[in-house]
């Protein structure tokens, strides 16, 4: 039997969420503190920020992406004490790249269901403990029997991704390019950047080729990190700010394995995740109600890709509208104000740090340098990972 | 507004499975869960929990390959790299925050397929102080941990040898139970002690199954069957993952189970709770949580097991499906094995095992090197 039910979803949330504090260590390879010491300093600066103790936590929910980095099999209990969950209700939640957007949606529901009225997320990524490079923890994620004989590495990938995505709407790598250039030059604000610079379409052009179009300079850096946020039920923001952000929607989705079986050039489980949130948080029209935007950007093509599956751009608009300046700190629509990854670097699950703490920097208006020069109510952060297949999303406003 | 089980499914359990891969097991149980439900999850369901260690699985992201088999394509899924309990918790928080009507969680183990498993615990130690250990084999933390107890409390080796045969007697009325037996107290005191004073039949085997539960919010789960069970509580907590710091008295049980027991308004579990499942994947464990979930005062566990108390026809009985000790060690499907008994004697589906309760407890630990667990109470 199958009954008449998916009446939508109705929200009857316990209560709402705010986010009170954020904290982030540098990005750099190599790195010499502990993974557990990157998640301890990345929770005092939230801590810190929102004016509370550790003691204060009711429950902590851990985002970090696979175990093969570190090689530590159960790599959540492993962080565990440095990440200040020893003696509390710990959670890690993962879904491989996209941890670093789903593990404060994890906080969100610890906190709107009732159960935590105080919530530490915290994220962390030590890459570099991988021999001879990341890249080969990646080994490892590939279907055994039909693709891991291929020996396929990530680039490559997404250089297929790239090439797709180029084709169908007849993109240059030039218009591609500038998304690099970009965030390299807004990165020079963070101080937490690894791999700020100011560099041209032609430096990015003329880099490395890795393979091809995926040129050097078009790849985010492997890095360590941790950061951390705090995420609050209202009585307890009140105490704490004047000035809280809200979360206004989450959303995620997981696409199917068979990667192959995929049209790339577009990010549906993106698009999927987004139109959970927008739901959640009434946006209709995202392009207009969206003020300020940290999508994904790994690669330079994957900020303008994700920027389309999250509706801010028309499929194949986002290179023009990187072009027209529109996407600059400056612009119209702010994207990656903070340097995306590829100029803060890319730190996996750690990356909430330039992702949903920068949106909730920009919206609390304590991002300082980086501060975009538009009056901002509502933002979206978003992630991406496993084998090109899981979007998540969250969108903050400072009005509830 | 509260939140019920409305349909289970598994599959196994099994000591060892060479005709099917481990999605094909979960394929299996999901496809049961649903059935049992009476949903469709392509339509129905808003949300899918999955709980999975990457180094169980041999996988980098092993969250990618959870998708198809379940019917979650495109649909809110995630992994939770703890036990089935814990994924309980999350999907429990996911329908109170009206994120989803429906929620579904999914655990496995395929440990048939590891092959050296002693030293995949072993990656779980701390790289750098623990890991050096050299060739000792990790039950041998166990072991220390079995003697500080016993000594601690004056339990005397007989009490373990109990929890070893009336487990594996439970597991002779469990068709799904590969490792039950009729053994002997001195059957077990006379076992190889493997890890002294570990002895070999207190040591839970391993095995492979996948559990798949439906949860759904009050008003669907009232639609969808006239029997519901309800989540009364879910609590977890975690010590540390340092062997020189936790407690050896299963103070994350202790833990756990008073988040659980105050969200299930209980205070005196002894009284309230008619039927436990606990984590006995080593015999002394199933002691240490009994305490822990405040069934019985601390030291008297002893002369308590010796009368019949925690007997399948006694006052509370514990694991009556076997127990770890006969159905296997599953590894982050443990917790699954735990609740599905709670839920299939609540609903009173239990078969030859069935026992007269209206309020049972679930209870996981994470293993080896871990001082983490989680508990949940169901009801009719």
């Amino acid at each position: 039997m199958i009954v008449e039910k998916v009446k939508g979803l109705k929200y009857h949330k316990k209560q709402d969420v705010a986010i009170v504090g954020a904290g982030m260590t540098i990005f750099r390879r190599r790195l010499n503190e502990t993974g557990k010491e990157l998640s301890y300093y990345a929770v005092k600066q939230a801590l810190e920020e929102a004016g509370l103790d550790i003691s204060d936590i009711d429950m902590v929910v851990m985002g970090s992406a696979p175990d093969a980095f570190d090689g530590v099999h159960m790599k959540g209990e492993y962080l565990l004490d440095g990440a200040g969950g020893s003696n509390k209700p710990y959670m890690r939640v993962f879904v491989g790249g996209g941890t670093g957007v789903f593990a404060p949606i994890a906080g969100y529901w610890h906190v709107a269901s009732g159960l935590a009225d105080v919530c530490l997320v915290v994220t962390e990524e030590k890459m570099s403990s991988s021999h001879p490079h990341p890249q080969s923890a990646f080994k490892y994620i590939w279907d055994p029997i039909l693709d891991r004989p291929l020996k396929p590495n990530l680039i490559w990938i997404f250089a297929l991704e790239m090439r797709r995505y180029m084709h169908v709407h007849n993109i240059k790598h030039e218009d591609i390019a500038l998304v690099s250039v970009k965030n390299k030059a807004n990165a020079l604000d963070h101080p937490a950047a690894q791999l700020a610079a100011k560099i041209t379409v032609e430096d990015v052009l003329n880099s490395e080729p890795m393979a091809l179009p995926v040129r050097r300079l078009d790849v985010s850096p492997p890095s360590d990190g941790a950061s951390a946020l705090i995420m609050v039920a209202p009585h307890i923001a009140r105490q704490l700010t004047d000035e809280p952000v809200w979360v206004a929607g989450v959303g995620w989705s997981l696409d199917t394995t068979w990667w192959t079986n995929r049209d790339l050039y577009f990010p549906r489980y993106v698009a999927e995740a987004a139109k959970m949130a927008y739901k959640m948080a009434h946006i209709t029209d995202p392009r207009k109600e969206i003020d300020v935007a940290e999508p994904y950007d790994p690669f330079d093509y994957k900020e303008l890709h994700h920027m389309e599956g999250l509706g801010l751009a028309k499929k194949g608009e986002a290179p023009i509208l990187t072009r027209e300046g529109v996407t600059a700190r400056d612009g119209d629509l702010p994207v990656c104000p903070s340097g995306g990854l590829l100029g803060v670097g890319n730190p996996i699950a750690a990356t909430m740090g330039v992702k949903v703490a920068e949106i909730y920097w920009q919206l609390a208006y304590r991002a300082g340098k980086r501060q975009v020069p538009k009056e901002v109510t509502t933002g979206v952060a978003q992630a991406w990972g496993d084998l090109m297949q899981v979007g998540t999303v969250m969108v903050l406003s400072n009005k509830r | 507004m509260r939140v019920a089980v409305v349909g289970v499914g598994y599959s196994g359990f099994n000591a060892n499975t060479p005709d099917l891969s481990w999605k094909e097991i979960m394929y299996e149980a999901a496809v049961r869960a649903y059935e049992d439900a009476g949903i469709n999850p392509r339509k129905d369901v808003d949300s899918f929990v999955t709980c999975a260690e990457d180094f169980w699985e041999g996988f980098a992201i092993f969250d990618e390959f959870v998708p198809d088999q379940l019917g979650a394509v495109l649909k809110p899924t995630f992994t939770v790299t703890a036990d089935f309990l814990h994924g309980i918790a999350n999907a429990y928080m996911i329908i109170k925050s009206g994120l989803a009507e429906i929620a579904v969680v999914e655990a496995h183990s395929k440990a048939s397929d590891i092959v050296t498993f002693g030293e995949v615990i072993k990656f779980a130690f701390d790289p750098i102080w623990l890991r050096p250990i050299g060739k000792a084999h990790p039950y041998y933390f166990a072991a220390l941990e079995k003697s500080y107890y016993m000594s601690r409390r004056g339990y005397s080796d007989e009490l373990f040898a109990e929890v070893v045969v009336k487990n594996k007697k439970h597991g002779r009325l469990n068709k799904d139970a590969p490792y039950s037996a009729n053994v002997s107290v001195e059957d077990v005191l006379s076992s190889e002690a493997a890890f002294y004073p570990l002895r070999k039949l207190e040591i839970a085997e391993r095995s492979d199954g996948a559990i798949v539960f439906v949860l759904a919010n009050e008003q669907v789960a009232k639609e969808l069957r006239d029997d519901p069970i309800w989540i009364n509580g879910i609590g977890w907590w975690s010590e540390t993952s340092n062997y020189d710091t936790m407690s050896f008295e299963a103070a994350y049980a202790k833990k756990a189970a008073e988040m659980a027991y105050k969200m299930a308004g209980i205070t005196k579990p002894d009284k309230e709770i008619q039927l436990a499942e606990v984590d006995d994947r080593f015999a002394y464990k199933e002691v240490q949580h009994i305490e822990a979930l405040g069934l019985a005062k601390k030291g008297e566990v002893e002369e308590l097991m010796k009368s019949g108390y925690f007997d399948r026809k006694g006052e509370l009985p514990v694991n009556v499906s076997g127990g770890n000790l006969s159905v296997g060690n599953l590894l982050e499907a443990t917790g699954g094995q735990k609740a599905l008994e709670v839920v299939l004697q609540l609903r009173g589906e239990a078969g030859r095992r069935q026992v007269d309760a209206e309020v049972g407890v679930a209870m996981s630990w994470r293993y080896i090197p871990t001082a983490t667990g989680a508990v949940a109470v169901f009801s009719r």
